[in-house]
């Protein structure tokens, strides 16, 4: 393996970065410089970080060296630098989710997944930009300005986790945290040219993740390639205490797979209603030239239908703004953040509402009223009763659909990259997006979005997604890793290399 | 005041239905979804942390305390352990509330379909009445608001509000009966004695050490009424009735209300209202029309609880002796009437008489002070008998006083008021106050003498035979040693001054 040059480290995998400062080649405080000088650099234009928490990085980075100079055992990630959503709680550090109503809020405590990053040695460079509250898929709908795509700065990144699938692909950081409640991990990573796992429902803990749909919502890695996310994944994921939702059992060795690479004699799915019309033209052919690549590994291809998908989204937008509705309350002026109003006059109620008022966005606002009409006395049955219903319809037929195969497999997203402003205004739009994704959100499963080349007619990169049955997370790995080795054979690099210069 | 004509009056004419919900702090160490402490009495704000704060992306986890409390609890009031249950979310905003939603049970309650029975005095001797529990579930307490300024010491109106949440996330347990009937005239006392024997039963368990003085008990007493032979009428919920005499107070209160409201003509309307220690009454809340929609679904962040049978049957066996069967051991034990055990129950003192006879004092003895002058200092004082401070071995030295003639029950008066003062111990009271029953003989025979002389027709009575009319000089010996004498023996040495025997 070639040593990393300096002026290169930025253009570097996690797993190269991590040997290098494990064997001596590079310190830790040069490869996290490096990131700082990059961001300083590009991120004016991409705008893919809320907020860089310089000092701290270069103090961590500092300390794995010390480690490594004391003949300390680094772990397999030790020194890498990362992105970290800005969902995540991060003691003292701004956490804002996109939204103003959290200006200037500074938690007390660490997220389970911020704990792990720490102690692991992985260097938390700052906080990535994102839709309000993972409200959205262009990152559109953050109060502080909209991300751009590195392939083309005038589209989305996706949403709702933009600014991590942008720090990745600017080269910003070689390592990101995303969360993804409808595919705010796999949609930016379609669109944005790498890699993004959505992990089992309860594989990685929620506890500090800042909550838009609780029994939706999950945190995953996101890399430039398979073997880079799946080290990140066995960090943050396991058990936790803290989170009754997060799953009392080992996980599944994700990085094994990942190097095995192997689809041989494997049953791969493809499912009917996630194809055909709706799709653009370069996403469905590259996504049956990746189909064909997988067949040619000695994969055995074959047809499922799962007919309630086609009920998911309108069952997703009623479960998601319902829970929202709740998880967003606190926001209510009284504790923390933003305070409208407070004149010594006003009674609490109107403090209440002229803060929420202010400090919500126009999709927050949206969702709240959707989940909070769904939710009300003599409509409950008929809206969220319902939904859950399909929910339960939607996580059967992926039970029956992997009694059938090993895993399937769908195009992440219909389109490519669109232009910033095309559907910020058209909500309908916007949620189509997320087509593909939101089955695996509400049946709880696993899935993976990794690049699978550029779409013709827009030169923008094309995402194929993989899922998996519940902790069968290690399938994801096994199939993305060898259908990327097989495009790393055809192109000669990743994908990733192809985008422009900034 | 009531007056109890008012009261006569209105169940002359009607018959009331009544419902009591109880809620009470379980006393476990932590709280019901975090491990902060529930020490009572600590400075505001410092038995908190990120969860029950309800800071953004903070998670419950379930005290498996207090379901095992809310279990026994359960189990003890004869209620239906269910396999399988879920908290809610209740959702409404209020400064109180952490996260602008109450961790809850809704339609999924973990005890089901129970009863107690209570006992109350009447005319024609005890009577029991069983009330039906529908339901007994778990919930999270919210913080306590302390509103500065105003008149009304509500939140409207005041000039700043002050809210410790401390109190926020301790357990509460919520014990709902179902509508009971057939209580005529009892329907105060029946209230209150089912509060009382719930009361009794949680600290028997221990679940609970039911301190009403920090507001650990709070109540919500439904009233309506019906003509006999009429459906039952609409009901009112009587909030913040938090002592035992209050529940009486609310429910005769609320009877009288609503009676003069039917028989002007007058309807009741479905409403809350709030009670008022000071004056027993209430006054009219929230309508059925400005009612809240709490909006209430499952909690996405925590799992469903499912007890197995198991587990149920281990808790069964943990329950001690219940107070039912307790009362009618002691009973046995103390040979004692139902009347005069019921005597003890109706004062509240049974726990005091049964410390006092395990401390060695005679049952009757113990029974007479707890019941009388005892109970009279807790009520002049304002206190619960249990914080009356004196022990079992003080009224057992009292009572070795009084047997070997050196305090009489009119001296023993004063030394329970003394130690209720805090004067001290028993001895040194009797030596402070001077309180020696005046024994000598020589002092006696004077104050005879001077009674005598001043009653010379008495005395010729009692020569020439009327015994009877030695009371008039015993009477006047007593008042001249200001009650230090022991009556028997002025008696004995004035008929022997006066050569008569009885």
């Amino acid at each position: 393996m070639p040593s990393p040059s300096e002026a290169g480290l930025i253009r570097q995998g996690a797993s190269v970065l991590a040997h290098a400062i494990a064997a001596g080649e590079v310190s830790a405080e040069e490869v996290t410089r490096a990131h700082l000088d990059r961001i300083a650099e590009v991120d004016d234009r991409v705008h893919a970080f809320l907020e860089v928490v310089g000092e701290s990085a270069l103090a961590s980075a500092v300390e794995v060296d010390r480690a490594r100079a004391s003949g300390e055992q680094l772990g397999p990630l030790a020194g890498v630098p990362i992105a970290v959503k800005d969902v995540m709680a991060m003691r003292g550090v701004p956490t804002t989710c996109g939204s103003r109503i959290l200006e200037g809020w500074r938690p007390p405590y660490d997220a389970t997944v911020v704990e792990r990053l720490r102690a692991a040695g992985v260097v938390i460079l700052g906080k990535t930009n994102m839709d309000e509250f993972a409200m959205g898929s262009s990152t559109e709908h953050s109060a502080y300005g909209p991300t751009r795509n590195p392939w083309d700065l005038e589209r989305i990144p996706g949403g709702s986790g933009g600014g991590s699938a942008a720090a990745l692909a600017s080269f910003e950081a070689p390592l990101a945290i995303g969360t993804d409640t409808g595919g705010s991990i796999r949609q930016p990573a379609a669109v944005t040219g790498t890699v993004g796992v959505k992990p089992t429902y309860g594989g990685v803990s929620r506890y500090g993740l800042v909550a838009l749909a609780s029994s939706l919502d999950q945190a995953g890695p996101c890399a430039r390639s398979v073997i880079d996310a799946a080290l990140l994944h066995s960090v943050i994921a396991g058990h936790d205490p803290r989170d009754s939702t997060s799953i009392d059992a080992p996980v599944p060795d994700v990085v094994a797979a990942a190097r095995r690479a192997d689809v041989r004699g494997l049953r791969i799915g493809l499912v009917r209603e996630l194809t055909g019309d709706g799709y653009q033209a370069g996403v469905s052919q590259r996504f049956a030239e990746a189909v064909a690549i997988l067949e040619g590994l000695g994969a055995q291809v074959v047809e499922v239908s799962c007919p309630h998908f086609d009920y998911a989204l309108g069952a997703y937008y009623l479960i998601l703004p319902a829970e929202a509705s709740s998880n967003l309350a606190r926001f209510d002026g009284m504790r923390y953040g933003l305070r409208v109003g407070d004149d010594g006059e006003r009674s609490v109620e109107d403090v209440m509402s002229l803060t929420r008022e202010a400090g919500f966005g126009a999709e927050v606002k949206r969702r709240i009223m959707i989940g909070t009409y769904a939710l009300s006395s003599g409509y409950y049955d008929a809206y969220y009763g319902q939904a859950q219903k399909v929910r339960t319809l939607i996580t059967r037929d992926f039970a029956a659909a992997f009694e059938q195969v090993d895993v399937l497999v769908s195009p992440t997203t219909p389109t490519t990259a669109f232009r910033i402003g095309e559907k910020v205004d058209d909500p309908l739009a916007m949620y189509l997006n997320d087509i593909a994704t939101i089955p695996v959100n509400l049946a709880g499963n696993a899935a993976m979005s990794l690049p699978i080349g550029l779409a013709p007619e827009d030169g923008l990169p094309v995402g194929l997604q993989i899922m998996a049955p519940p902790m069968a997370d290690d399938r994801l790995y096994l199939v993305g890793a060898a259908l990327e080795a097989a495009l790393l054979d055809r192109w000669g690099h990743l994908l990733i290399e192809e985008v422009p210069s900034l | 005041m009531t007056s109890p004509t008012a009261y006569d009056a209105a169940i002359a004419g009607f018959e009331p239905v009544i419902g009591l919900e109880t809620h009470v702090e379980l006393s476990t160490a932590s709280k019901m979804f975090c491990s902060c402490s529930t020490e009572f009495g600590a400075d505001a704000n410092t038995q908190v942390c990120p969860v029950c704060l309800g800071l953004p992306g903070s998670l419950p986890v379930v005290n498996r305390a207090a379901v095992e409390s809310t279990i026994r609890m359960g189990l003890a009031l004869n209620c239906r352990i269910v396999p399988w249950c879920r908290f809610a979310r209740k959702n409404y905003f209020y400064p109180d509330m952490p996260k602008d939603y109450q961790v809850s049970q809704y339609d999924e309650p973990l005890c089901i379909d129970g009863y107690l029975d209570v006992t109350v005095d009447t005319d024609d001797g005890p009577r029991q009445f069983r009330v039906e529990i529908e339901r007994v579930h778990m919930e999270e307490d919210t913080g306590k608001l302390t509103h500065a300024g105003g008149a009304t010491g509500r939140i409207h109106g005041a000039d700043y509000s002050l809210v410790d949440y401390n109190r926020a996330g301790i357990p509460l347990i919520e014990i709902v009966t179902k509508p009971v009937v057939g209580t005529g005239t009892l329907a105060p006392l029946v209230a209150k004695a089912y509060v009382t024997e719930l009361r009794d039963l949680m600290r028997a368990l221990g679940v609970s050490d039911v301190r009403m003085e920090e507001g650990s008990l709070r109540c919500d007493v439904n009233v309506s009424l019906n003509r006999p032979g009429d459906p039952w009428g609409t009901r009112s919920e009587t909030k913040n009735v938090n002592s035992l005499r209050s529940v009486e107070r609310a429910v005769r209160s609320e009877i009288e209300r609503q009676a003069d409201v039917l028989s002007s003509g007058g309807r009741i309307v479905q409403e809350t209202r709030h009670f008022h220690e000071d004056t027993g009454r209430s006054t009219s809340g929230r309508s059925k029309e400005q009612a809240e929609d709490y909006r209430y679904f499952p909690e996405p962040d925590l799992l469903p609880v499912a007890p197995d049978a198991a587990w149920i049957d281990e808790l069964r066996a943990t329950l001690p002796e219940l107070p039912a069967l307790k009362r009618a051991r002691l009973q046995q034990e103390w040979g004692i009437s139902e009347r005069e055990l019921q005597s003890i129950v109706n004062a509240g003192a049974l726990e005091q008489v049964a410390a006092a006879v395990a401390g060695g004092v005679d049952p009757a003895a113990a029974r007479k002070w707890w019941t009388g002058e005892l109970h009279r200092i807790a009520s002049d004082r304002d206190l619960e008998l249990a914080d009356v401070p004196v022990t079992p071995a003080q009224i057992a030295r009292v009572e070795s006083l009084v047997a070997s003639g050196s305090l009489n029950d009119k001296l023993a008066r004063q030394v329970f008021e003394g130690i209720a003062n805090g004067e001290g111990d028993v001895d040194g009271i009797v030596a402070a106050r001077g309180l020696a029953v005046v024994s000598d003989d020589s002092a006696l025979l004077e104050a005879i003498d001077e009674a005598l002389a001043a009653q010379p027709d008495v005395a010729e009575k009692i020569r020439g035979g009327k015994v009877q009319a030695a009371g008039a000089i015993v009477g006047a010996v007593m008042k001249a040693t200001r009650g230090q004498a022991d009556a028997a023996k002025v008696r004995e040495l004035l008929l022997g001054r006066l050569g008569v025997s009885e």
